[in-house]
């Protein structure tokens, strides 16, 4: 194997990093004349062909998906840039758009001319101020040099790209929550179908992707699909669905360790290198009781299963939902499990957005059980309750619209199946766990 | 007398050709008020919805689906700081950051200090977990926050 070369973080330390003049001096924007220079329907079979698969938690094919619009639409199509980044434990996208931000430009004008797009709205969570700003330079700097705008890079045809600030709410990063958002509704994501690359934004169809694919898509374009697939995991041949786990991904590692941060790696790392290799290790000589393996809906890893490949198959062979954002939490073992579930249902029942019944009251109510079992008066029975709220919850179970519901039901699932003796002793042992914070009614 | 000055509403205006319709300028336009007047109360809704072609009923519904905007009754202080309470920054002492804000401060979460200087929240996952525990002053994040950081943070504001 040769020496693996990040791509997608070479330039993050880099001086001036964020500056058209460096991004180009260092190559930059050549492969968006290249695709220019391709037909859409070439640049949609080169993404194809190299087997990349979306960033921001599905795992869907993006070629694929880009194929998915309808022929000789009377347009507009839109590009939606899903920057809304807000899975806790999640920073990669943010990292992405501070340091390089004319890389994921790059990549969304050739998504664009792929999909035959005027338009790209990039909606960004609200907290990310800086690379609001950082941003904004940056397209500015694209409509100055004609890589935006009337007759991008001498096409004759026009590219906008529009940034969009979001307001705080996790939802929003749902594709149709998204959608219903920029068009200046509450963010309730729609019943699908039909999908967006039918019927999306304004009614039109819309391809909705995230920040870290469209960086990819820059680099796919510039080496080739060849270069893509000589990175990560081939198509397991037992299994004629999977569609493989290839490229450069960016794994985020936070919680209990001596050096949390973002690593570019081949996909497939498992989570032991990442943390005791990369993270360098489990904080003040701890070991990791749990790990989350993809952002919190994924669920946990237990301390045995460290050694799983954190490709699009490992999590989901651990009982997990699956390589999510591959945000990985550490949780080291002095920390109770009750109490890191408690965090993770708080989140979900706030972030809700309340129109499916299972998943605005289930969120709750596995909240409010947790809450009882830390004051001390949880029952044994109430694991066994638990278990079944997050079983009918969410798009697996068919009771919800999207999937924030199966994301906050997994966590309570993996915690009680893989900790149960710690649950059953918290509870038996009448132990207790003291919020820090008084909040106000 | 209208509560958006004209400099407001022209900001507003700018942004129409971004968009297809009017309403998608919904967002924006709630944001550019609030920051400019600490809240969006009853009327500056009505006036938003005047300028949109929209019905006062369809900003206010999209206004109150996100909790991040604030009623005449609950306006904004001059700053807003926010401490994440989320897994990452939870495992390293984001909660009790949290509680020392507060008794810094003198407010719960959500609540604005009695001379107008500071709302203090609490926030979700602020997408800065290597720096945990983080807190977000407007909207720039400040990382790695000691009890002592936050005094700090907070004398300067
Ligand atoms: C509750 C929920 C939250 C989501 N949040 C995000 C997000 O913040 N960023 C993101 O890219 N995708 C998010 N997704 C996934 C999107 O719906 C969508 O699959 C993705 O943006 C498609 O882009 P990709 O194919 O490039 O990954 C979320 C999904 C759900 C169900
Ligand atoms: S599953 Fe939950 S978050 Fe998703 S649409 Fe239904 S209520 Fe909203
Ligand atoms: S959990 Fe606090 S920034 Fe992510």
């Amino acid at each position: 194997m040769p020496e693996f070369e990040p791509v997608l973080l070479a330039r993050i330390n880099k001086p001036q990093s964020a500056a058209l003049e460096t991004y180009r001096a260092d190559g930059g924007y050549e492969a968006l004349r290249k695709a220019v220079a391709m037909s859409p329907g070439d640049v949609t079979e080169l993404v194809k062909s190299a087997g990349l698969r979306g960033r921001g938690g599905a795992g869907f094919p993006t070629g694929v998906k880009w194929t998915f619009l309808p022929k000789d639409h009377p347009g507009p199509i839109y590009l939606c840039v899903n920057a809304d980044e807000s899975e806790p434990g999640t920073f990669n996208n943010r990292i992405l758009m501070e340091f390089d931000p004319h890389q994921l430009l790059e990549g969304i004008a050739i998504a664009c001319h792929a999909i035959r797009s005027p338009t790209a709205y990039l909606y960004l969570r609200y907290e990310y101020g800086r690379s609001y700003r950082v941003l904004e330079t940056a397209i500015q700097e694209c409509y100055a040099a004609g890589i935006l705008g009337e007759n991008f890079m001498g096409t004759g045809r026009r590219l906008d790209v529009h940034l969009h600030r979001g307001a705080g709410a996790y939802i929003c990063g749902e594709e149709t929550g998204l959608i219903e958002s920029l068009e200046g509704k509450r963010a309730w994501p729609r019943i699908k179908p039909p999908f967006p690359a039918i019927e999306g934004l304004f009614r039109k169809p819309t391809i909705v992707n995230n920040v870290e694919t469209l960086c990819c898509v820059t680099h796919i374009v510039a080496r080739g699909a060849e270069w893509f697939k000589s990175v990560g995991i081939a198509p397991d041949p037992q299994n004629p669905r999977d569609a493989g786990s290839y490229g450069p991904k960016l794994y985020t590692v936070a919680g209990h360790v001596n050096e949390p941060g973002c690593f570019e790696l081949p996909m497939g790392v498992t989570a032991r290198e990442l943390i005791d290799v990369h993270a360098k290790g489990v904080w003040k000589g701890r070991k990791a009781k749990a790990v989350v393996p993809g952002g919190i809906s994924m669920g946990f890893l237990s301390a045995d299963e460290l050694d799983t490949p954190l490709d699009f198959n490992g999590p989901g062979k651990r009982g997990c939902l699956g390589l999510g954002t591959a945000a990985v939490v550490v949780v080291d073992d002095q920390t109770s499990m009750v109490d890191v579930l408690y965090n993770c249902c708080r989140f979900f029942s706030h972030e809700s957005c309340g129109q499916c019944t299972p998943c605005r009251e289930g969120t709750l109510w596995m909240t409010k059980i947790l809450e009882r079992i830390r004051t001390g008066h949880g029952r044994l029975e109430d694991l066994d309750l638990l278990l079944e709220v997050a079983g009918s919850m969410g798009i697996i179970p068919g009771t919800t619209i999207c999937g924030l519901s199966d994301g906050a039901a997994w966590p309570v699932k993996n915690a009680i199946h893989k900790f149960r003796p710690e649950f059953e002793e918290y509870i038996r042992t009448g132990r207790t766990s003291r919020d820090p914070v008084a909040y106000a009614h | 007398m209208s509560v958006l000055s004209e400099g407001v509403r022209e900001r507003i205006r700018a942004l129409f050709p971004k968009y297809p319709n009017k309403r998608a300028v919904t967002l924006p336009a709630l944001h550019i008020v609030h920051d400019e007047l600490r809240q969006v109360s009853t009327e500056a809704i009505r006036e938003i919805a005047d300028l949109l072609d929209l019905h006062p009923a369809e900003v206010h519904d999209t206004m109150s689906f996100y909790n991040f905007f604030k009623d005449e009754k609950h306006p904004l202080g001059k700053h807003r700081v926010w401490v994440c309470r989320s897994i990452a920054c939870a495992l390293r002492g984001g909660e009790e950051l949290l509680a020392h804000a507060c008794d810094k401060l003198g407010v719960h979460p959500g609540e604005t200090t009695r001379d107008g200087r500071v709302t203090l929240e609490f926030a979700e996952c602020l997408g800065a977990c290597e720096g945990a525990p983080c807190v977000l002053v407007n909207d720039e994040c400040h990382m790695n926050i000691s009890h002592e950081g936050f005094d700090e943070l907070a004398r300067k504001l």
